[in-house]
């Protein structure tokens, strides 16, 4: 877009939301920086959509208050807000061509005839289809109505952008393909987005920072290799990436399983253990062992090295862990 | 129809056995006896010249430069496009209103809006004529109060309000589906790009529930255009169906009027529903859209509020108008120039009830025979398209889904000039036999069973069936063990349906009614309100057929539900 807007950022306080007896969102406050990636990564359940769906106005909270760009929002209705989402569905309409599509919230802006035609061509060319504008929805493939669905939002220039599950529609390599894209663009606008997935690949590979809920709480935020290196709790050590989880001095700790050495013998300081090979997977870049060891399971992943034949099921093995891989969970 | 929009699924693709070929064959021989001929042989008549053969346009001119015929061509055109306008101001708040907003008893609303449904049009008109008549209760108290009357009945006025107030509902139902069915994704992402209210309406929802409402108009000007009973017992002569009726009952068999009428009231049900597909062409949205949720209701606020209930309440009261008028006159000692009845009765059932015992008999026996007739054949035809892809089911779903475009007086007309000339052992015609108006019933409603059947078995997983041939059931035990129990409460269904339709049904069965012994009920009732020393006990037999009918209605629905309720249960 030729006039880039100043970003904005996104302020989420204390809100709490309930539909009839089921408490959906507890006591939910977050930041989102201006111009900044952002994700809500969590299950299905968690609460991610719903938060979404309250910065857009489509949910009401019992309690608390959203501000965007400073100003408190939490009482406008959805076609006051000036946030633009882009729907899980695409919710493209059938009876409307792409052209008409686009230039539906432009219309709603009452901008004069000749700027709606220009910027629909503008928002088009960004995402590569302009030359598909007289097609229906219906005539068009996944990954080009996620790319409609999303002209159409940016057409009218929102103050932030709102992805639910842009990418759930998708085959696996339209996926990535356009997960690319969407950061590039978004790198682009310099517009503050908040993207919510349950996939936690997608969350790592594009977004600046990302909030793990789970259970309509905040469990912790932060940029994606801080969660992996250092999660907060159980729950995100476990819903980002493998963790295996000892006891320790009496405190509940994590590892990760390529930072479990095999066949290593005792070390200085560090932390052994030794176990049985229960399980083998060959898994193409690694090899992943299962031990069965007095502390109960662990996983451990190697480096897969064709020259080197991997350990048999069954044997005892001596397992070297470094202090500072371990870090300490609540 | 949709037919070709189903895919032959399962392991049964392109098989066709000896004894599916004999079963497609006895179901064409049915159709093509009951249906076509008949159909046919209408048309054939029509433009033949009168008492020879050979062919002519001389009937169609003639039919033309006939001033009542013209004027009952346009008449009958007026009326059902009237109907179509005054049903759908019923029907659009009603339906926006309770799908879209929270609103108290959008249940009780969307049930009572079908109400009407349950009752022949005709029963309903005479009740309607003693409460909005020129001096019928509302005029009445209006001129008391306000010294003018409205002339809601007069002429055709009072065709088109009671048949608006009564086939509504199709509308209601039609666009109430559509409404529900837009993903809520479609109504939020307009409101995100900054639409709401009425240009919300105007903009998304409206154009997205188009198609449900289409499908519902064009089904109430056809019912319209191709309804007997109701213009005549309002004593409206001067349309279509009634001319067709009177040109066979009082000149003749072989006069070539009622055929020219039947042609023409053939081809209006054909230009609508062609008409209407037109209009949907390309407009099947449901499959652009996935995921997304249904509707979110939203709250109803303040002049929003105050309008609902408003338009709401006016609707609520036209629909049960014709019940209540009718109960009144049912139990009224007499009802003439007052709002109300001078004094009330319970001797107008009694009457009833001993005189007319046959009639009740009847119906139940046409209408429960003739719905048995429509599943056997409705089932049958579903297997063959939905599991055999046998091209001979696919023309058979066309020929039993195409008399949905023959109005009932043309297939009665049809029935009477084919089979009157064959004598029954008896000595007595064919087309007088008693068997010949459940025949006529059958085809009437197979239509509508076998859109059911087909619903119930499309619903069958085939893989349930593909277990059952990989542990060595054979074809025809696949259908009785697995294929017939899973489609037995939508088949249930259908039949209730049909049933209950067909107990209400009189245009056919005005033409084939030879004799008292073997009308049905709404032949009875239609005779009763002919004469106002008959309209009590007239009353009272439509309150019966009324409870029949709601009875049976309530019955397929609790089908249904039982069904999908065991259905979700299996799936978890």
């Amino acid at each position: 877009m030729t006039a880039l807007l100043q970003p904005v950022g996104i302020d989420v306080e204390g809100v709490d939301l309930a539909f009839g007896a089921t408490q959906v969102l507890r006591n939910v406050s977050l930041s989102v920086h201006p111009g900044e990636f952002f994700a809500f990564l969590g299950p299905s359940g968690c609460g991610k959509t719903t938060l979404l769906r309250l910065i857009a106005g489509f949910n009401v909270a019992q309690k608390g208050r959203v501000l965007i760009g400073g100003r408190d929002v939490t009482a406008l209705p959805p076609w006051r807000r000036d946030v633009g989402m882009v729907f899980q569905s695409y919710a493209l309409w059938p009876h409307m061509s792409v052209a008409r599509n686009v230039a539906f919230g432009l219309e709603e802006r009452r901008l004069p005839r000749s700027e709606v035609a220009g910027r629909v061509d503008e928002a088009l060319d960004l995402v590569g289809l302009r030359h598909l504008k007289d097609r229906k929805p219906s005539q068009l493939s996944g990954g080009q109505q996620q790319r409609v669905a999303l002209a159409r939002t940016i057409a009218v220039r929102p103050q932030v952008l709102l992805l639910d599950e842009p990418l759930s529609n998708l085959d696996a390599k339209m996926r990535v393909e356009v997960r690319r894209e969407l950061r590039e663009l978004q790198q682009r606008l310099k517009l503050t987005t908040i993207f919510v997935t349950h996939d936690q690949e997608e969350a790592n590979t594009i977004c600046d920072r990302i909030a793990v809920m789970s259970e309509g709480i905040v469990q912790q935020v932060g940029a994606p290799m801080d969660l992996y290196d250092r999660p907060a709790n159980l729950f995100v050590a476990g819903f980002l990436g493998t963790a295996n989880f000892l006891e320790e001095g009496g405190r509940k700790v994590m590892v990760r399983p390529q930072n479990v050495q095999l066949g290593a013998e005792a070390a200085t300081g560090a932390f052994m253990i030794s176990g049985a090979i229960v399980h083998r997977e060959f898994q193409g870049a690694t090899m992943r062992y299962v031990l069965e060891t007095e502390r109960g399971p662990l996983i451990v992943d190697e480096p897969y090295d064709p020259g080197r034949s991997p350990y048999a099921v069954g044997s005892q093995v001596n397992a070297a862990i470094r202090p500072e891989r371990l870090v300490a969970v609540a | 129809m949709s037919g070709s929009a189903f895919p032959v699924q399962g392991a049964g693709r392109g098989i066709a056995s000896p004894g599916l070929a004999l079963l497609a064959l006895l179901i064409g021989l049915f159709l093509a006896a009951f249906l076509v001929i008949p159909v046919v042989t209408v048309i054939f008549v029509a433009f033949q010249p009168k008492g020879s053969t050979g062919f002519t346009l001389i009937n169609f001119v003639d039919f033309f430069s006939t001033d009542l015929f013209r004027r009952s061509f346009w008449n009958s055109a007026y009326v059902s496009l009237m109907s179509v306008v005054i049903a759908s101001l019923l029907a659009l708040p009603l339906a926006y209103y309770t799908t879209r907003f929270e609103f108290r008893g959008a249940a009780l609303v969307q049930t009572l809006g079908v109400i009407p449904l349950i009752m022949p049009p005709f029963a309903g008109a005479v009740a309607m004529q003693l409460l909005f008549g020129r001096n019928g209760t509302v005029n009445l108290l209006l001129d008391d109060w306000f010294g003018f009357k409205v002339p809601f009945m007069e002429g055709l006025n009072g065709v088109i309000f009671v048949e608006a107030v009564h086939y509504f509902p199709f509308i209601l139902v039609n666009l109430s589906t559509s409404l529900r069915n837009i993903d809520r994704a479609m109504e939020e992402a307009a409101q995100n790009l900054g639409c709401s209210g009425f240009r919300l309406f105007r903009r998304i929802v409206f154009p997205l529930a188009m198609p449900g409402y289409v499908a519902g108009a064009s089904l109430v000007f056809i019912k319209v255009f191709d309804d007997l009973a109701t213009p005549l017992l309002l004593n409206v002569k001067d349309m279509l169906a009634p001319q067709a009726y009177l040109r066979i009952t009082s000149v003749g068999l072989a006069d070539p009027m009622g055929y020219v009428i039947s042609v023409v009231l053939i081809v209006a049900s054909l230009l609508a529903m062609w008409l209407s597909t037109l209009a949907l062409r390309g407009k099947d949205y449901a499959t652009v859209q996935r995921g997304g949720g249904g509707t979110v209701k939203r709250p109803l606020r303040g002049i929003d509020r105050v309008l609902a209930y408003g338009a709401i309440t006016v609707v609520l009261v036209l629909v049960l108008a014709p019940h209540v008028g009718l109960f009144l006159l049912s139990i009224a000692t007499i009802w003439s120039f007052a709002p109300l009845p001078d004094g009330y009765t319970a001797a107008h059932y009694a009457r009833v009830l001993s005189e007319s015992g046959q009639y009740i008999t009847n119906t139940l026996i046409y209408a429960g025979l003739a719905g048995l007739i429509d599943v056997v054949i409705g089932s049958a035809i579903a297997y063959l398209v939905l599991r055999t892809g046998m091209p001979a089911g696919r023309w058979l779903d066309y020929v039993a889904t195409a008399a949905l475009a023959v109005p009932g007086v043309v297939l009665g007309i049809g029935f009477l000039r084919t089979y009157f000339g064959v004598t029954l052992p008896s000595g007595q015609s064919l087309a007088a036999f008693w068997g010949m108006i459940v025949l006529a019933l059958a085809i009437r409603r197979l239509p509508y069973a076998l859109r059911a059947c087909m619903a119930a078995m499309q619903q069958i997983s085939v893989s349930l069936e593909e277990a059952a041939q990989n542990l060595g059931a054979t074809r025809s035990r696949t259908v009785r063990r697995i294929v017939m129990p899973l489609m037995l409460s939508g088949v249930a269904a259908g039949f209730v349906t049909s049933f209950a339709t067909a107990a209400v049904e009189l245009s056919a069965t005005m033409m084939l009614v030879q004799t008292q012994s073997d009308a049905p009920l709404a032949y009875g009732l239609y005779v009763f309100m002919q004469s106002p020393a008959g309209r009590g006990a007239g009353a009272a037999l439509g309150v019966i057929a009324v409870v029949i009918v709601g009875l049976s209605t309530y019955v397929s629905n609790r089908l249904v539900e039982r069904d999908m309720a065991a259905r979700s249960e299996a799936k978890e």
